[in-house]
């Protein structure tokens, strides 16, 4: 899947024809089902993470995604194979939306040889090219750029392949987030920017850090489109991402998804949280992802056995992929100056 | 044919264009020439899609230029002042610099960054600075200072096509540098120093700039007798040791010339090369020629009584001798 080759750029396939045929916004019976399992995958993931974290067996500072799940669920079911994602600090869900392999990525985060990026990466930098996932990083607003930048070359190569880039509402404390969003109307960029405002920049509350309470105030200016949706509703994300991104395909420009979320977890494995009250964290557990998918899912008829299978499976998959991670190898210390450059010669020199 | 070493620069970037699709101009006034025309004409012939102005946003175009690099582009972005890549350093140290790293290998940055730097004219403290040292300590990143219109031309070429992130430093004093360009030579493997002089007393280590200072020295000091080598180093982020180690080995003394402040700088590095690996061949301590550690100055008598040049090499040479 990855190339430890010195080669000159890796270009990604990228699709010339329509990505997806199927209708934007009206789910099946099946793809949600398939989604329930895809949330409670998620869920299992940063639980094992957080599990091992506090056991000591994950190096440095894993950022968990626990109650946002919905929004990458959402978003990445619009996207196609070839579609160019970008994300976070805050990534797993994300990259297992979009297809990367379970394994891979658990064994990414453990700092494993099999990792996406043979341990070189780690939780903050998940890369898994064949699926698409062009990139995370662990500066806040480092990636929108990045992201405006894919949407140039799909747009310069005559690609209808769309970039989306997720990002947390402490992004736009930064110049980085204002300079790509004129960037990307002015050049009509296919890229959607998926806000995932759950109400802290680290550990500073929305109040605190910003006068402009909703992110999708900043498209204004811009008039770049854009609209802000309740996050932890999947069929809501699922449906306004479908828009979207069916938007962007049809060269309508960038559009700004801001998805009103929370964290169920701290902002690293080990924060205390100090700044939430037990109320207000007894109250987010109310709103769920998952839970308020399942009463869907009930309300229409999905038997619970069916549901509680598909949870099952999930969490099986999950539990099994932590386990072949856990036992895969560890980096040899040899290779620890291969892939700086593409030359060979360039990685042994004095520096 | 003798060219500037803007005409060069705009003839290596017009031919890298007609030869690679992927290859993508962008840059604040880029479609429209640049700050100092060197894409002039080139929006015209090439289209505005693959040379295009951007707002004044060095945070977001060097994200940009990386993202376009990492999905099939080979962009060549034009950051006006390499003072201003202070606003682009997220990007370039953070991000594009460690891609191919930080993704296994996965991923690369094929992507040129031309920006100009060095003092000239008065442009003071903010237009003027000579920065190399703080990207040569960034690992993923490679550093190319030319010295020369012709050097450019190879140089600018091969940098295009290298497939790493490379920052081309063009010294705003050599704008109005004129040189032939031989027809047809082969490009210039990047990490190859050249000897600029031949000679047998001293080895004298320059680039860019300085190393037309460095020929002003050599030609005075030949008059009294001293025979000084020159070693341009073209590129900087890789260093040509080997290069360097064969010349000491031959004259057992060595100076190193920048424009850029002795505290930190590309010298320091280099002489701490040479004592690790060729103690044994010095006859003499290794000596730098830099800027006092101060910012640029605006008035032309300051600016003059700041710069290091030919004078104070051959003054450093003098001394090294005795």
């Amino acid at each position: 899947m990855f190339s430890a080759s010195h080669s000159n750029a890796v270009t990604p396939n990228i699709a010339t024809q329509e990505a997806s045929s199927r209708a934007p916004n009206a789910p099946s019976p099946e793809d949600l089902l398939r989604m329930f399992g895809t949330l409670w995958q998620i869920r299992t993931f940063e639980n094992e993470v957080q599990r091992l974290a506090a056991a000591g067996e994950v190096p440095g500072f894993p950022h968990l995604s626990t109650g946002q799940e919905a929004v990458a669920v959402g978003v990445c079911s619009q996207l196609a194979h070839e579609d160019l994602l970008f994300t976070s600090h805050r990534g797993h869900g994300h990259v297992l939306a979009k297809g990367s392999d379970i394994e891979s990525t658990f064994a990414e985060v453990l700092g494993r040889e099999s990792g996406l990026c043979r341990g070189r990466g780690g939780s903050m930098h998940l890369v898994d090219a064949a699926h698409g996932v062009m990139g995370a990083t662990g500066v806040v607003a480092g990636n929108l750029s990045l992201a405006a930048g894919a949407a140039w070359a799909a747009q310069a190569l005559g690609s209808k392949n769309v970039s989306v880039v997720f990002f947390g509402d402490g992004a736009t404390g930064a110049g980085a987030f204002h300079e790509t969003i004129n960037l990307a109307v002015l050049w009509k960029l296919p890229i959607l920017f998926v806000c995932e405002n759950n109400g802290y920049a680290e550990f500073t509350s929305r109040e605190e850090h910003s006068t402009v309470k909703f992110v999708r105030r900043f498209a204004e200016p811009y008039e770049m489109a854009a609209s802000t949706i309740d996050g932890n509703d999947l069929l809501a994300v699922y449906a306004e991402a479908g828009k979207a991104i069916a938007g962007l395909r049809h060269g309508d420009g960038p559009y700004l998804l801001e998805c009103m979320t929370y964290r169920l977890a701290g902002h690293f494995v080990g924060d205390a949280q100090r700044y939430r009250s037990k109320e207000e964290l007894a109250a987010i557990r109310e709103k769920d992802p998952i839970e308020r998918l399942k009463r869907h899912l009930l309300q229409s008829g999905v038997p619970e056995s069916d549901l509680d299978a598909t949870g099952e499976r999930a969490r099986r998959a999950v539990l099994d992929a932590v386990e072949r991670a856990r036992a895969s190898r560890h980096p040899d210390p040899a290779g620890v100056m291969e892939d700086v450059y593409a030359a060979p010669w360039l990685n042994a020199i004095d520096g | 044919m003798s060219e500037t070493f803007i005409e060069i620069l705009r003839r290596a970037l017009d031919e890298e264009l007609a030869r690679d699709p992927a290859v993508h101009l962008l840059g604040e006034d880029v479609a429209a020439g640049g700050a100092f025309g060197v894409t002039r004409g080139l929006a015209q012939k090439h289209g505005a899609q693959r040379v295009r102005n951007t707002p004044i946003s060095e945070a977001a175009i060097a994200g940009l230029a990386t993202g376009a690099a990492l999905c099939g582009l080979r962009p060549v972005l034009e950051i006006m002042f390499i003072d201003f890549a202070t606003l682009a350093l997220d990007t370039l140290v953070n991000q594009a610099a460690k891609y191919r790293y930080m993704s296994g290998g996965q991923l690369a940055v094929p992507m040129v960054v031309r920006t100009q730097a060095g003092a000239a004219g008065g442009a003071a403290a903010q237009h003027s600075q000579s920065l190399e040292a703080w990207f040569v300590h960034v690992p993923g990143l490679i550093v190319i200072a030319p010295s020369s219109p012709a050097e450019a031309y190879g140089l600018l070429k091969s940098a295009i096509r290298l497939g790493d992130p490379v920052l081309f430093i063009e010294h705003k004093r050599l704008y109005t540098m004129k040189e032939a360009i031989a027809e047809n030579a082969e490009l210039p493997a990047i990490g190859k120093a050249r000897i600029a002089r031949t000679g047998e007393d001293v080895t004298l280590i320059a680039y860019s700039a300085m190393v037309t200072s460095a020929h002003e020295a050599a030609e005075q000091l030949a008059a009294e007798g001293v025979s000084v080598e020159i070693i341009d180093l073209r590129t900087l982020m890789p260093l040509d040791m080997n290069t360097i180690a064969a010349s000491v080995s031959k004259t057992h003394r060595a100076i190193i010339a920048h424009e850029a402040v002795q505290n930190g700088g590309l010298g320091a590095e280099i002489a701490a090369r040479i004592g690790d690996k060729l103690f044994d061949e010095l006859d003499a301590p290794v000596l730098r020629v830099a800027c006092p550690f101060a910012p640029i100055p605006f008035a032309l008598e300051l600016e003059r009584a700041l710069l290091p040049g030919a004078g104070n090499i051959v003054r450093a040479i003098r001394a090294q001798l005795h």
